[in-house]
């Protein structure tokens, strides 16, 4: 079995619009891709969809994650599969610590009857923080409550490195950030990039592939992906914007 | 979300739904009746000076009108004359679990109770129906003077302190439910504590039925002496049946000058049960009465603790935290009656409710005008766990006169369907989601709590919130 994410022929409505058409991506462990295209264009409904919001209805196709399909599974069943999310807006939750809120993701992929060992789940959460360059003092504070945009990003690279997923969804984890910030939280994705991991990020603008180099650059229009090649592309749409690929792949009635 | 609860809740999700065969030695029938006191007073072999309270309050409970004008019409669904009111095995509760009848035993050991006896108790009483399966005091605690028996054995043993407090702080005609309560009461418990002895370890009562169409009514008084310390537990679950099951106490306090009572309630009763609850303490001089009551579970409940700060400088504290599952009633609140200069209290009240449930605070602080230097603070938070839920609030705060302060805060918050699909995408389930959120939303005034009662909170919230997911 191959060890990929598969996304086959994908339609995806929200309210009755159809936004995604006949998707196809296949993103291998190892791998890093970027999708990249104009506002609006489906990338964070991509997103959604992998992760199952209730939002986004999918009409057809298949996503096949190392074979098996996840459009079957529920929300915390496609998390628990290996499909992490890290989002562009996180939810606070008041009055749970990162520590608690990470501890209950962690319970929650152990058996029924097992118990989380505390200390050695802490050993593991400062090992990791050490290694994100996080202040221990972080982990109590509520769980994106009154957190800064960096912070808010910097969490949800926190808790990927602790859930260790197989395959990212990383949606537009570069908005809101300061330069400063941007580069913080990309050495966070690096250092996080392996062969047990394949890595989507999602994103509208070329800046963040400098720090975090993808091994293939998909470009998004209208629901699709219509253009897919090594990073030079992201080079050639600083350059030259997205007008160019608008025009070539422009719907032939909005032509007439 | 769907939030119907499936009626076969297997054991494992609902720790308290169990049921073994009745077999009581001694049943008073159904229905109240002057007949039925007079079988309780018989097999319990009471003094007459009981009986007659008894009978007095029959009469107080058949004349005063079901609250229903300002409380929830379901109280009408209490059907008195199906109810039976006194079920009881053996009279004397053993001093040894080795000598409790073997299928009590088990319901104690299921519940866990044994254990913590063990491990931080000073003293148990297991209540099972209508009176004490088992009643015991460390070594220690005894050694210091202090007392700890159940109602019946504390008005026979200790009548000099007995009589002198018991329902003085809760008259028998202050509501139609403690009428009822001093009319038919068995078992509960009578504590003592010394002047000076602080108790190190908490004293805890569990109170379980176990029959059908029973009505427990149970009675607990505790005494703690000048500059005495006291924190008591109780713990209450009941099987769920089909039919209405009744429990009616009353708790009475009394903190004498420089006293500290702390009482803490764990209430996980199966949701056929009708909790209506009076609970009062009073604080003489320098005193304090602590109530942490947490009520998870039952059909309706309504309580109110309440303290009266009688003596100057007194203080009174009601922290509380009620979850309203699909199909419950949490009608809860405090009442805070000012009687002395530089009296202070503060009211906490969290509640969460989930899909029908419904939460209800009801809060009475009264200053009167010639007071001085009195504080009052009320916080009451709600959450709102989808948009069928309701809450209301009713703060009734009186305050006359310029030298005293009051302070009320109140807040409404949802989880919402983005935060819910956040905590699932971290691979919680939608029950696991929902219930570190209401462990979030409850946190900061569960960190008061003591250890063993924040640990049992957060279980019971766990099993809650995976039984109301469908």
């Amino acid at each position: 079995m191959k060890q990929q994410l598969e996304i086959k022929n994908l339609s995806v409505k929200v309210e009755e619009t159809e936004i995604l058409k006949d998707l196809n991506l296949t993103l291998p462990r190892g791998e890093v891709h970027a999708i990249m295209g104009p506002n609006g264009t489906g990338k964070s409904t991509l997103a959604k969809a992998l992760a199952a919001h209730p939002d986004y209805e999918i009409t057809s196709g298949e996503v096949l994650l190392d074979g098996e399909n996840v459009l079957e599974m529920e929300v915390d069943e496609r998390a628990r599969a290996g499909l992490f999310m890290a989002f562009q807006y996180p939810s606070e939750i008041p009055g749970v610590s990162i520590a608690n809120f990470l501890r209950a993701a962690t319970q929650a992929r152990l058996a029924e009857d097992e118990e989380l060992e505390a200390t050695q789940f802490y050993k593991r959460l400062y090992e990791k923080m050490d290694m994100l360059q996080i202040d221990r003092k972080f982990t109590s504070r509520a769980i994106n409550e009154g957190f800064s945009g960096g912070e808010k990003k910097r969490n949800e690279i926190l808790q990927m490195a602790m859930l260790e997923p197989k395959y990212a969804i990383m949606d537009e984890t570069d908005s809101g950030l300061d330069i400063d910030a941007l580069r913080i939280v990309s050495e966070g994705v690096n250092k996080l990039r392996g062969p047990e991991r394949g890595i989507l990020l999602i994103t509208h603008y070329q800046r963040i592939l400098e720090y975090i180099v993808p091994d293939h650059v998909h470009v998004m229009w209208n629901g699709r992906i219509v253009k897919s090649r090594g990073k030079e592309l992201a080079l050639e749409l600083e350059k030259r914007g997205y007008d160019w690929i608008k025009e070539e792949f422009a719907e032939p009635a909005a032509k007439a | 979300m769907a939030t119907t609860q499936t009626p076969d809740v297997d054991i494992k999700t609902d720790i308290g739904n169990f049921v073994y065969p009745e077999h009581h030695k001694y049943d008073a029938g159904i229905g109240l009746s002057e007949d039925t006191i007079n079988y309780m007073c018989e097999v319990k072999e009471e003094p007459d000076w009981i009986r007659d309270f008894r009978m007095k309050a029959l009469k107080t409970f058949l004349e005063k009108p079901m609250p229903t004008h300002w409380a929830s019409k379901d109280l009408e669904a209490i059907d008195f004359d199906k109810i039976r009111y006194y079920l009881a095995g053996d009279q004397k509760p053993s001093r040894s679990w080795d000598d409790v009848p073997d299928d009590v035993k088990q319901t104690f050991e299921r519940l866990g109770i044994p254990e913590s006896e063990r491990k931080f108790l000073a003293g148990v009483e297991a209540q099972f129906d209508s009176e004490a399966a088992y009643s015991n005091i460390k070594e220690i605690a005894a050694k210091q003077g202090v007392i700890f028996v159940g109602s019946t054995e504390g008005l026979k043993e200790h009548p000099e302190i007995f009589r002198k407090w018991f329902g003085k702080v809760i008259p028998t005609g202050d509501n139609k439910f403690s009428a009822l309560n001093s009319a038919v009461f068995s078992g509960g418990s009578f504590i003592y504590v010394p002047p000076g002895v602080k108790v190190s370890h908490p004293l805890q009562a569990y109170f379980r039925i176990n029959a059908q169409n029973f009505g427990q009514f149970e009675r607990t008084l505790i005494i703690a002496d000048e500059g005495s310390e006291v924190t008591y537990m109780e713990g209450c679950t009941a099987p769920k049946f089909d039919t209405a099951t009744l429990h009616s106490a009353v708790v009475e306090l009394v903190a004498l000058k420089g006293a500290k009572i702390q009482y803490i309630t764990v209430q996980n009763w199966s949701d056929n049960v009708f909790n209506l609850v009076t609970k009062r303490g009073m604080a003489h001089e320098d005193a304090e009465i602590r109530w942490i009551d947490c009520n998870i579970g039952s059909r309706l409940t309504m309580k109110y603790p309440g303290v009266i700060l009688k003596g100057r400088r007194a203080r009174g504290e009601v922290l509380s935290i009620a979850l309203a599952n699909d199909g419950q009633h949490q009608d809860t609140g405090a009442k805070m009656v000012h009687a002395a200069d530089e009296t202070s209290s503060n009211i906490i009240s969290k509640s969460i409710s989930v899909g029908k449930g419904r939460a209800t605070y009801r809060g009475l602080v009264n200053m009167p005008k010639h007071l001085k230097g009195c504080k009052n603070n009320t916080e009451c938070d709600a959450l709102l766990i989808n948009t069928n839920s309701r809450t209301d609030t009713y703060p009734a705060i009186t305050t006359r006169g310029d030298h005293n302060s009051v302070q009320h805060e109140a807040s409404v918050s949802k989880v919402s369907a983005e935060q819910i699909f956040y905590m699932q995408q971290r691979g919680m389930s939608e029950g696991q989601a929902m219930s570190l959120a209401v462990n979030g939303f409850i946190n900061d005034l569960a960190q008061h709590f003591p250890m063993e009662y924040s640990v049992e909170l957060k279980r019971l919230i766990d099993l809650e919130m995976e039984g109301s997911v469908g």
